[in-house]
């Protein structure tokens, strides 16, 4: 692979690096692109889910005959149609298309009707009538530790506690000893949903063969191929899945989901085209969002800042269902290593299941809220060492090209010209705490990965695959099996074969997400789609380079390393007008070669961390964020307002500066909902979503956008395309502690809990009124038997990234062994 | 069982219609669903996100919330609408070029909205334009690229001739988008 990172060095960049407009966006402005609710065909039919009202409950029975009965209804189907369990993670697949006899939340299907038009379908489900036993609700994670009978799931490490798991590098007890300020410091991070303006939709159709499709607005076409292979018993060559583009992801439809197997159960059943169509409410059941986090820290410094020794305690609310849970468990305890220096490290991470929709990834995936408390906690320890918190963080920083406690190989960082450049801006320096009343400066730095170094399932192949197919008329077009979520990454596929081949984006045409056209690509999750699939077209398009300059090399008698691409023309670099047009060129390698088409592919490199969990945290580089947030808080009512931010991301290398500042300006957006409003809000008892509507649920509008100031960094890293890291991510991560820390400087108090709705300010100005410790936040943990940690001596203690204690023998218990 | 239906006649972009629809269906479906006409998104069908506005006689509406049936003789732009001649309307190309359509979903509410506001205030300032769009939302860009958008389309947008104003009266259920 290592051939195709490092373009030809001396070709000047022409595509590559300018602002330019994505191959889509006309579309986009015109109504003609058409998203999996726009499909329409003849003799279509539409499915609908019966959901659950119970939040935890064993059904009795299902009478679905007057559904059965009614006029227009086409089929009705229950758990038993579809008896094999699936889920995203091979440790935890535990969902049902449809609920089989125990529901878990209020929302999880138990029953399904195809019908003529959505009114029949609708009075359909209404008609089955559903016996349920209910069983005691567990509703957070302190209920999940206090309860563990009845158990949501048999196969959960111990009581209704998913997972329960422990890592230690090097040893934080010896590091904090030789501390010389120890501070703990604990906080919860509500949950939060993706909330993408278009609610999930699929359409599929099953054919005269029994071949099936199903189009479908997912971020991941490939698990989606799996699972419907899996839970129909279908071999996968008969099935063809087609991700239309999707209406906003945020990681919200990265999972395989109970609708697209129902429809294609029912496409299969009444030989017709079947569409189900989720509705704003059942979007936020599906949900698969931020997970509620409650945390703590215990970090050991020097009296420079220098951290001695770490140790963070997670506990996550995973409601009902495994998703990428164990994931989003580990990935709480993985990124905390990449910025600044720590020397020993410890995690514990417990992943509760409750009886609440299914946490998951959204944007950010299990970082966004240990970032948050370890860098409201490093402001803190700033404050108690008297020291400049940007100052502090800028001493320690990890270096490029090192290696971290817990195996993370970083490559390039632009870590430091982030928080220079951001401190510069808003002129820290003068500013911080000169504003006056009610108005502060807060700080904070982040990091993310450039996609997963391992695939979600075992396996040796590539992650992204790429094939080009040159057309004798001077076209090219793409495939690959990447998905667009709004995010470009058709167009980074165009740019990337535009430069390479010399021609322009126009000319190419991208195909993409299509399991029988496309070869696979993971999906559009992790932040890996601009690395991965960059570098296997890359490699693709330097293929082609390479037949077409031997081709009209041997053509105009010149050796091919004279022949150059460029100006939708090949030509004798030594003489440029002396050659041919682009599609003469692809006629001359086609007459010479055959018909012309490759191939590229992308693997990232092996990871350093050897040890049981580490496949979560490595990935071939990490992007760099920092933040200055400004804000207002209003002392009265508690108001918190951001005027505005100063952000500077490390992308390695801007494709398209356009679309990375788009996902930065996007993602801080999405932070500052999560930090001002946003919340998953459930009664507890019950385990009724409080908010689930966009009304509701509060999420920024354009009267509450603030000035942002954007600044890209390039430190372009070995592993990228042109050295292009991630953007889609990482910049959302300072948002939170920023406006938090910055609430600090303005008013004095700490809010160590999201969102900061006005009550909890007022709560806090109250308790330093009266002379209290001035905080609102968690005050304890709960009381809990944590897990024997795995042990892994660093690198500086001659570890070579394997653990010497701790790992348990044989495998974890599965979904299905449990329930023998 | 075949529900009751009412003839309607209406102008949709500029063309005249006549489509017999259930008169439970809401415009929203009757354009998405009797017209084709895909381009009008939906969200939440409750009026909550702005997806689905359309003009009526020029003025944006929700179309989730406004019955078909209302919209007898009376005059709809939809997205599909708005280029001209074969020419992209200057916010159009303005969205497309500034990067304010990410995943494009939420994109032709904005357009159509932003349209309404430049017919009937030809130079707003930022301000002007967050309050015309607050009842829209987007969930990739932040908004900024949105507004930078429609103030580059506030130049290209004064050599066009401004659409006559709204004649009829106020907008149905719907309301403001």
């Amino acid at each position: 692979m290592s051939d195709s990172h490092h373009p030809r060095p001396a070709a000047p960049l022409r595509v590559v690096g300018t602002p330019r407009v994505k191959v889509d966006a006309r579309a986009k402005c015109t109504g003609e692109t058409r998203f999996a609710d726009d499909l329409f065909f003849p003799r279509m039919a539409c499915g609908r889910l019966l959901r659950s009202t119970e939040a935890h409950a064993l059904i009795r029975s299902i009478d679905v005959s007057a559904a059965v009965a009614m006029e227009g209804v086409y089929a009705v189907l229950t758990g038993k149609d579809l008896p094999i369990p699936f889920g995203i993670l091979p440790v935890s697949e535990d969902e049902h298309a449809l609920c089989p006899e125990h529901v878990r939340f209020v929302g999880d299907p138990v029953a399904a009707v195809a019908a003529r038009d959505p009114w029949i379908a609708e009075a359909a489900v209404n008609a089955i009538k559903v016996d349920y036993e209910p069983l005691p609700v567990i509703g957070s994670i302190e209920e999940a530790i206090a309860r563990p009978t009845p158990q949501i799931h048999p196969y959960a490490d111990e009581g209704n506690l998913h997972r329960k798991l422990a890592l230690e590098f090097g040893d934080v007890a010896r590091g904090l000893a030789e501390a010389d300020l120890v501070r703990e410091d604990l906080f919860f991070y509500e949950g939060n949903t993706h909330l993408p303006i278009e609610q999930h939709a699929c359409v599929a159709l099953a054919d005269a063969d029994g071949k099936l499709t199903l189009y479908s607005s997912t971020q991941t076409p490939h698990y989606v191929h799996k699972a419907l292979a899996k839970t129909l018993a279908l071999p996968p060559a008969h099935i063809r899945v087609i991700a239309l583009p999707n209406g906003g992801g945020f990681g919200g439809k990265s999972d395989p989901f109970n609708h697209e197997i129902v429809a294609a159960k029912l496409a299969l059943v009444t030989r017709r085209p079947v569409k189900i169509t989720l509705n704003r409410e059942e979007v936020f059941y599906c949900h698969r969002g931020r997970h509620p986090v409650l945390l703590s820290v215990k970090t050991g410094v020097r009296r420079d800042g220098a951290i001695t020794g770490m140790h963070f305690r997670c506990f996550l609310d995973g409601g009902a269902y495994g998703s990428y849970g164990v994931a989003s468990t580990y990935y709480t305890g993985a990124l905390q290593t990449v910025t600044y220096k720590v020397k020993n490290y410890k995690f514990d991470g417990i992943r509760a299941f409750t009886n609440k929709p299914p946490c998951g990834p959204k944007r950010g995936h299990g970082t966004p809220q240990p970032r948050c408390l370890l860098e409201v906690h490093l402001d803190k320890i700033a404050g108690e060492l008297a020291l400049d918190p940007i100052e502090m963080r800028l001493r320690h920083l990890v270096e490029p090209n090192s290696v971290t406690a817990n195996y993370l190989t970083v490559g390039s960082s632009g870590l430091r010209a982030c928080i220079e450049k951001v401190r510069d801006e808003s002129k820290w320096g003068e500013r911080r705490g000169r504003l006056g009343p009610g108005r502060g400066l807060g700080f904070a730095a982040a990091s993310y990965l450039s996609g997963a170094g391992l695939p979600i399932y075992w396996n040796n192949l590539p992650h992204s695959g790429v094939q080009l197919k040159l057309d004798r008329g001077g076209g090219v077009c793409v495939f690959c099996g990447s998905t667009d979520i709004g995010q470009g990454s058709d167009s980074v596929l165009a740019y990337v074969v535009a430069e390479v081949l010399g021609i322009e984006p126009l000319d190419i045409r991208v195909v993409t997400a299509d399991t029988d056209l496309t070869p696979v690509d993971l999906g559009s999750y992790s932040s890996r789609v601009t690395l991965m699939t960059g570098n296997a077209a890359l490699q693709a398009a330097e293929r082609a380079r390479e037949l077409l300059t031997q081709a009209v090399g041997a053509k105009l008698g010149l050796p091919a390393d004279r022949i150059g691409l460029g100006g939708r023309r090949a030509f004798d670099t030594a003489n440029p007008e002396i050659g041919m047009s682009f599609a003469e060129a692809v006629q001359c390698a086609e007459a010479k070669f055959g018909t012309i088409g490759t191939v590229g592919s992308y693997s990232p490199p092996a990871s350093k961390a050897k040890y049981r969990g580490g496949g979560v945290g490595p990935s071939p580089a990490y992007s760099y964020s920092a933040m200055v947030a400004e804000v207002e808080v209003d002392a009265t009512t508690g108001w918190v307002k951001v005027p505005r931010l100063w952000i500077a991301h490390d992308c390695g290398k801007a494709i398209n500066p356009l679309l990375v500042i788009g996902q930065v300006e996007g993602g801080v957006y999405m932070g500052l909902g999560e930090v001002l409003m946003e919340g998953s809000f459930f009664r507890g008892k019950l385990g009724v979503h409080k908010v689930p509507s966009l009304l509701e649920y509060k999420s920024p509008t354009t009267l509450e956008t603030p000035e942002m100031f954007t600044y890209l960094i390039e430190d372009p890293d070995p592993n990228g395309p042109y050295g292009a890291k991630e953007a889609g991510q990482g910049p959302l991560l300072p948002v939170m502690p920023a406006v938090l820390n910055a609430v600090y400087d303005a008013v004095g108090v700490r809010i160590d809990e999201t969102p900061i709705h006005p009550h909890r300010v007022l709560e806090a100005l109250k308790r330093k009124a009266e002379g209290k410790e001035a905080r609102v936040g968690p005050t304890a943990l709960p009381k809990l038997e944590y897990a024997a940690p795995v042990r892994v001596p660093t690198p500086w203690e001659g570890g070579d990234g394997r653990a010497v204690a701790g790992e348990p023998v044989g495998h974890k218990k599965k979904p299905a062994e449990a329930a023998r | 069982m075949d529900a009751p239906k009412q003839l309607m006649r209406f102008q949709v972009n500029g063309e005249p219609h006549q489509v017999a629809v259930r008169i439970e269906k809401t415009l929203l479906e009757v354009l998405r669903e009797d017209l084709g006409l895909t381009g009008t998104k939906h969200g939440c069908e409750l009026g909550e996100c702005g997806a689905c506005a359309v003009l009526l006689d020029g003025r944006p509406i929700l179309s989730c919330l406004a019955l078909a049936v209302e919209c007898q003789d009376r005059d709809i732009t939809t997205v599909e609408g708005l280029a001209q001649d074969g020419q992209l309307d200057p916010l159009q190309e303005a969205f497309a070029v500034t990067g304010a359509a990410q995943c494009g979903y939420c994109t032709p509410g904005f357009l159509v909205t932003a349209r309404a506001l430049l017919d009937a205030k030809p130079k707003p300032c930022r301000r002007d334009i967050a309050d015309a769009l607050a009842g829209n939302l987007c969930r990739c860009t932040g908004y900024l690229k949105i507004f930078e958008a429609v103030e580059q389309a506030i130049g290209a947008c004064a050599v066009r001739p401004i659409r006559p104003p709204a004649a009829t009266p106020a907008a149905p259920t719907g309301g403001r988008a």
